[in-house]
């Protein structure tokens, strides 16, 4: 009984009608890293919020160390030795490292103190878990990996015995991501206690100790992971067998559709960020574009897809030109067939106070189809809503709640329904399964296929090599803003990974 | 740090939050009153009474609600695109610019049912005009549209200073006003409305105008919600970048929206100008177009929600009156400071009670799912 750190006891939760949890237990061994995976929607997040204290379950019971203990909110929480990195980091962005890992524990009125010995405690912690950061740094000048350390220090700052990771690797990049797993088990060796939410199971086969399953709301399994495998596991998430990798067949080019020449980009300080691409996509084919995050691929989209204006080149579309350099017109480019899905879904792709089915037509409000005149015609927007819902699987089926009550993975859904099934000529997709579950993933790489099998031309941008391999039927590598190469899907990761890190393309580029 | 809070029902979320607050706010105003060493319940009293306690006070009361709606819902308006504009002071000003020429023009050969049209459009198309440049500045130049909507209120006020005093003043006389209108120019009043009720209006000036307002509150209604105008602007109020995204023209959006809202601001001149004094007087607008800001913040932008807010204010401001009249010793600023108090609790410390609210509910809730539970059990 003694090594069990955390044990829910029948949790439940409901959002009006949403069950989000039903009678979840849970236990949790002291000093192991326990995996929690499920659906997109299956209640994770939740279950985890109810820990952190930021939601208060219907009923049940949370057990810390032997003692029951009621987690009000976040402070209640904290001093029960339970802390939280977030997905969304709640840094002060124009503080320095160690100001954020101060506030709100510092001690006394008198700053200067607490300074001095906050200083001493973070380098301590530093140097016990191989968590190096700058503590002067300004948090809006470390890259995302630095910045998630920063959120562990605090949550070990406060005296974290157990900590909660919720789709940690989200936005790191793979050595990022490396790094991170090698600090959680360090932490682990000290004796810490970890709770890691993920989608992506090879994380979870390479790190944890146990893994649980949610299903719709229940726990449905809990593993030890030694004993299982990637597949029993999606099996158990899904409730049926899974394609890890889905089937492609060969396809068959036809004319290109869409034609990048020389485009360049630069961002509002003049740094160069797309530095004289050219490509052709054409119909019948998957084109992908691999890359570490920040070498310029969400600027390429974003310029093709007329929301960033291009310092020089050309875009053709269907054969036409597109003006990127000069009056951009995201309307007129859908209407020419072209459909994008961003890759910033909560910023860009989605309004998310909006109802569901206000989402389901954004970017396509000027449809007919949707209006009687100047008035949108609701009944026709939420029957097509409804039918998208229905199609792509999207939960709780409900069009008219609110957007940002949906879990991730079902926001995505929301985006990827709206711009394919208006059948477009050219689909650019950024990041199309970030936050996704395998499930759906699947669904999705389904769908991208169908789309080339029925002539379509699909440009993909992802930072997940496996994607691009798994879809891609020609493999652009771009680092710092220049393609540096291109690969057919058989390349080895080994080889595109090279690529990718700016080592190979400059000798090609000089060859 | 903040924290989701659980979702409320609706009748708690709109009923009573709004009510605690503004419970809050008159014991803290019957708090100031009893430091003048006045009696706070009879001061509440003179409150009730001046606002509903004969027919003609509830005229006076509804009188003053109507010049709310106009304005609060002009804020709301620019308020779902994003924009905040504080404007309405001036673009009901020179709203009244429309109102005052067709008058002027018409009231010696028409009856008020054709000048009333006119003066719609008039005081529409003065007050979207007002609106229109802050808002072209905003959309083509980046002024900010707070800064320039403050400034074009004193420019409002210099001009109208100026059209008073030289333009539309008639001859030899020494007051900055209009001539007074004949019936053309003059709104019937409502006394059938209130008489349905048993109610004499008596001298209230409340009129036609006010039936416009709840027309105006309906079409703001469906503008917003039910429009594909409206998608675009609540598309921008929420998300600039969705609505590039999109596809949606922020600037001529930006610019639509302001004359939207300025037009239904400068819909307010009706009111006063044809419904009370029957000509243009200096200042005439007397703060109305602040006071929706107010108005708009409580009602939280809905229609719904301004209706009953901008009636609050008619019973401050009518009842408030009765209590300056009543209580000499409690004076007309005291009366300021007690709307102040209700803007502070309504609206801009909205949340201060939902915290504690929220965790009642949600302990009632437990409770509940675990009296469920036992008898699952
Ligand atoms: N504040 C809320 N109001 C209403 N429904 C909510 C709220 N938060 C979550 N839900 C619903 O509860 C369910 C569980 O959501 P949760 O975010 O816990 O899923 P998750 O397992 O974390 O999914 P994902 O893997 O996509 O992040 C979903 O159906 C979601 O729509
Ligand atoms: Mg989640």
């Amino acid at each position: 009984m003694d090594n069990i750190a955390i044990e829910l006891r029948g949790i439940d939760k409901s959002f009006g009608p949403v069950h989000a949890n039903k009678n979840i237990n849970l236990k949790v061994r002291k000093g192991t890293i326990h995996g929690i995976i499920g659906e997109n929607g299956a209640g994770k997040s939740t279950l985890m919020s109810i820990l952190y204290g930021f939601y208060q379950a219907d009923s049940g019971e949370i057990v810390v160390d032997g003692r029951p203990v009621s987690i009000r909110d976040p402070n209640a929480a904290i001093s029960a030795g339970i802390g939280m990195v977030h997905q969304h980091f709640m840094l002060v962005e124009n503080f320095t490292v160690l100001e954020n890992v101060m506030l709100g524990a510092e001690d006394s009125q008198i700053l200067n103190k607490g300074i001095a010995k906050a200083r001493q405690e973070l380098k301590r912690l530093e140097k016990e878990y191989a968590l190096e950061v700058n503590p002067d740094a300004l948090i809006e000048e470390l890259p995302v990996g630095l910045q998630q350390r920063v959120e562990i220090l605090k949550a070990l700052y406060r005296k974290a015995d157990i900590l909660i990771l919720d789709e940690p690797t989200g936005v790191l990049t793979p050595a990022e991501a490396d790094h991170l797993f090698r600090i959680l088990g360090q932490l682990k060796a000290q004796g810490k206690t970890i709770i890691l939410i993920t989608h992506k199971l090879r994380e979870i086969m390479a790190i944890t100790d146990e893994v649980s399953v949610m299903r719709r709301g229940e726990m449905v399994a809990t593993r030890t992971t030694g004993e299982t495998s990637v597949e029993e596991l999606a099996e158990l998430m899904v409730g049926r067998r899974v394609l890890l990798r889905v089937q492609k067949g060969e396809g068959t080019p036809g004319d290109v559709k869409l034609s990048v020449q020389g485009l360049t980009v630069k961002d509002s300080r003049g740094v160069t960020m797309v530095d004289d691409v050219s490509f052709d996509v054409r119909a019948g084919e998957i084109v992908g574009i691999a890359g570490v995050a920040g070498n310029g691929q969400s600027e390429l989209l974003e310029a093709i897809a007329g929301i960033r204006k291009a310092t020089s080149g050309t875009v053709l579309l269907n054969g036409e030109s597109v003006d990127v350099t000069g009056h951009r017109d995201p309307a007129a480019l859908r209407a020419r067939g072209l459909a994008h899905v961003p890759e910033d879904r909560h910023h860009v792709g989605l309004v998310l106070k909006f109802e569901e089915s206000e989402n389901a037509i954004l970017g396509y409000h000027n449809d007919p189809r949707y209006l009687n005149g100047v008035f949108l015609d609701i009944d026709a927007i939420r029957k097509d809503a409804e039918e998208k819902i229905a199609k792509y699987d999207i939960r709780p089926p409900n069009a008219r709640l609110k957007t940002a009550n949906f879990s991730g993975g079902n926001q995505q859904k929301i985006v990827l329904a709206r711009e394919m099934e208006r059948g477009p000529d050219v689909l650019i997709i950024g990041q199309p399964t970030r936050g996704v579950d395998v499930g759906a993933i699947e669904f999705i790489h389904k769908r991208i296929i169908e789309m080339r099998d029925q002539g379509k031309a699909v440009l993909l941008v992802s930072v997940e090599l496996d994607e691009i391999r798994a879809l891609s039927d020609r493999i652009l590598v771009m680092f710092a803003g220049r393609v540096v190469g291109e690969r057919s899907p058989d390349a080895t990761e080994g080889e595109l990974g090279l690529l990718m890190a700016g080592v190979e393309g400059r000798k090609e580029a000089a060859e | 740090m903040s924290t989701p809070y659980a979702k409320l029902p609706g009748w708690v979320e709109y009923g009573l939050v709004p009510l605690i607050n503004l419970a809050v706010a008159f014991i803290v105003a019957g708090l100031v009153v009893l430091l003048v060493g006045e009696n706070p319940f009879e001061a509440a009293y003179h409150l009730i009474n001046g606002a509903f306690g004969r027919g003609e006070y509830i005229g006076f009361t509804l009188y003053y609600a109507t010049t709310f709606i106009f304005t609060g819902l002009a804020v709301a308006v620019a308020f779902h695109c994003g924009l905040f504009n504080i404007g309405g002071e001036g673009q009901a000003y020179v709203g009244g610019i429309g109102v005052a020429l067709a008058c002027l023009w018409l009231d010696q050969t028409m009856p008020w049912y054709v000048v009333f049209p006119i003066a719609i459009v008039g005081s529409a198309f003065f007050g979207a005009l007002w609106a229109f440049l802050p808002g072209w500045l905003q959309a083509k130049r980046g002024s900010h549209i707070v800064i320039t909507t403050i400034m074009f209120n004193f420019i409002a006020s210099s001009l109208m200073v100026y059209l008073l005093t030289r333009v539309l003043k008639p001859l030899g006389s020494m007051a900055p006003q209009t001539r007074t209108f004949a019936e053309g120019g003059q709104l019937p009043k409502l006394d059938w409305l209130l008489s349905v009720f048993g109610l004499n209006i008596g001298t209230a000036p409340f009129n036609i105008s006010f039936l416009l307002a709840l027309v105006a509150a309906f079409a703001v209604w469906v503008l917003i919600w039910r429009t594909k105008l409206g998608y675009e602007m609540r598309t921008m109020g929420h998300s600039a970048s969705a609505a590039r995204y999109a596809g949606i023209r922020e600037s001529r959006i930006t610019v639509i929206a302001m004359m939207i809202s300025g037009g239904l601001a400068g819909m307010m001149a009706l009111n006063p100008i044809m419904g009370e004094q029957f000509r243009m007087q200096l200042d005439f607008v007397q703060g109305a177009g602040f006071v929706g800001i107010a108005v708009a913040l409580m009602g939280r932008s809905h229609p719904g929600g301004i209706i009953p807010a901008a009636i609050l204010f008619g019973v401050l401001y009518q009842g408030g009156a009765e209590i300056a009249f009543e209580m000499p010793s409690i004076s007309r600023d005291m009366i300021v400071i007690i709307q102040g108090l209700v803007i502070l609790f309504a609206g801009a410390l909205e949340n201060m009670f939902r915290p504690a609210i929220t965790r009642v509910f949600a302990m009632r809730g437990q409770r509940a799912a675990a009296v469920v539970q036992t008898k699952g059990a």
